[in-house]
């Protein structure tokens, strides 16, 4: 452990300064700055047997960026998120948030699973304040208001569409507002319009919280549409780490230079 | 039109056999076409009622077997519902312990009526103890297996938002185990009811089981008749009492979906 930390002390590492994302002064202007948390990854490892799903990934992500993760299923990305959010160990290697190692589950980091996988005994508003605590019921009507579901709150999930549901978790996810929100292919199960929506929620939300982004897809326009900086994972390695320079109001899908960025992340997978 | 008015109300459409088979009976036992000893009148047998009723033997006996279900079903279902539990949850339980409940379970548990005998003579011991052994097997199986199939998608969920193990057991894993508990309980149930019919009706001083063979002994065919029939409303107000838990405790379930609430 001591081995780690001593690892994310190191200068040269801690000062390896990554690509610079235009939105986020933007973001920070607009937001009531609340700072996401840096995430650190150094020469990480993952072999699950004989197999390697994760190769000597090296990658810095600054504090309230949005970085957007794509690649061919099996590629390693959920593994990659799952090693962030302390689900799983590396096998070689060391994950820092905010200059911690991360040694099991993260209490600032926040995670969306590709299903809501929200409990169907209880409530829209006590799965959305899952973890309780003082005045949960307040703080989950908060967030459940944020997503615009807020009459929804005494409902069974049940009842809610798919999109709804994604909403709810993302109101989970947001309601202890988290330095870190992890999102594993949110979206992959929702129709284009309703991902669209989502799209623009998650948006507004991270500008208005603050928090560090690491989104999962194998959706090149939904990357390019998201992200401050897109990274293509190919055989557990990283391709293509490219900035989006476009400010987010213009990133207009008939763009061609949105359309040529596409190109080169798809090209990378 | 003439054709629909002549249909009865659905409601009372499943009581007109059940009416039609007490009515010909009550003229055949009348008529001496049927011996009253072999089967007594239905009014032989209301007759009956209203005598126990008021000598106030029946509501005595009733409430003895009543007692004895209920106190069997507590020791038995909660047995049943521990060792389901943490031979779910914990591996080295469910290694030291579930071949052996599984050996166990197929002993028909009716069989080990001399053993217990020999143990605790005719009291209520035995029969509570038989009780408790024929309520344990289902509830502690459908436990068992109501924890073991929980969604583990949902428990990694939990582990990421931060829920402790007591937070994850009664918010997760056994609202998740429920609607399977809820089977084995009515399993149960039946069971209950059976081994005690059999109990009673092997040895005992009191309760529906004694008062029937007590019965057969004076040749009161419509008590025995009596019997058996509190025998199956018991049977039947115990899974109606079961059903309203079921539909209060799943009311989240699809299956017990109460349409009250209309959303738009």
């Amino acid at each position: 452990m001591s081995s780690q930390a001593q690892l994310f002390q190191d200068a040269s590492f801690a000062s390896s300064q990554q690509l610079r994302a235009p939105d986020i002064e933007e973001a920070r202007t607009a937001s009531s700055a609340r700072s996401g948390l840096a995430i650190e990854l150094r020469s990480v490892s993952k072999a699950f047997g004989p197999r390697e799903v994760l190769k000597g990934l090296d990658l810095t992500i600054r504090p309230g960026e949005f970085v957007v993760v794509v690649g061919r299923s099996g590629g390693g990305k959920s593994t990659l998120l799952r090693l962030v959010a302390g689900l799983e160990r590396p096998s070689a290697g060391a994950i820092a948030i905010d200059n911690q190692p991360v040694a099991g589950l993260q209490g600032a980091a926040r995670m969306m699973f590709q299903d809501a996988r929200l409990l169907p005994w209880q409530s829209v508003i006590a799965n959305v304040g899952i973890a309780r605590g003082p005045e949960w019921r307040a703080r989950a009507l908060e967030a459940l208001a944020a997503v615009g579901l807020a009459d929804r709150a005494n409902d069974w999930p049940r009842i809610l569409s798919g999109g709804q549901r994604q909403r709810v978790a993302l109101a989970r996810a947001l309601v202890s507002r988290p330095s870190v929100l992890l999102l594993d292919e949110p979206f992959g199960a929702l129709d284009a319009l309703t991902r669209v929506e989502m799209h623009r929620l998650l948006e507004s939300l991270w500008r208005e919280y603050g928090f560090t982004a690491l989104l999962i897809t194998h959706d090149v326009a939904e990357a390019v549409a998201l992200g401050d900086r897109v990274l293509a994972l190919r055989e557990g390695a990283i391709a293509l780490d490219l900035p989006i320079p476009h400010k987010r109001q213009q990133r207009d899908a008939s763009d061609a230079e949105l359309a040529a960025l596409q190109a080169r992340v798809l090209a990378a997978v | 039109m003439t054709r629909l008015s002549l249909r009865p109300p659905d409601s009372l459409a499943p009581w007109i056999l059940p009416v039609a088979l007490l009515v010909g009976w009550e003229f055949a036992a009348d008529s001496g076409l049927i011996a009253a000893r072999v089967l007594p009148a239905p009014s032989a047998v209301a007759r009956a009622f209203w005598q126990t009723w008021q000598d106030g033997s029946l509501v005595q006996n009733v409430a003895v077997s009543a007692g004895r279900a209920l106190q069997g079903l507590l020791i038995g279902g909660l047995l049943g519902l521990a060792l389901g539990i943490v031979n779910g949850l914990w591996r080295p339980a469910e290694v030291a312990l579930d071949s052996s409940l599984q050996m166990l379970r197929n002993i028909p548990h009716l069989a080990i009526i001399p053993l217990v005998i020999l143990w605790f003579g005719i009291g209520e011991e035995a029969k509570i103890f038989l009780v408790s052994i024929g309520v344990l097997f289902p509830v502690y199986i459908n436990t068992y297996h109501g924890v073991r199939t929980i969604d583990p998608a949902l428990v990694e969920m939990a582990r990421v938002y931060g829920l402790g193990p007591l937070a994850l057991f009664w918010r997760v894993i056994l609202p998740g185990a429920l609607p399977s508990i809820f089977v084995g309980l009515r399993y149960g149930l039946g069971i209950m009811w059976l081994t005690l019919i059999v109990a009673e009706t092997i040895s005992a001083s009191s309760g529906i089981g004694y008062m029937t063979m007590n019965a057969r002994e004076f040749l009161q065919t419509d008590v025995v008749l009596l019997g058996i029939i509190i025998y199956a409303l018991l049977g039947k107000f115990s899974d109606v009492i079961i059903k309203l838990f079921e539909r209060a405790a799943l009311a989240w379930h699809p299956s017990y979906a109460r349409p009250i609430e209309a959303h738009a």
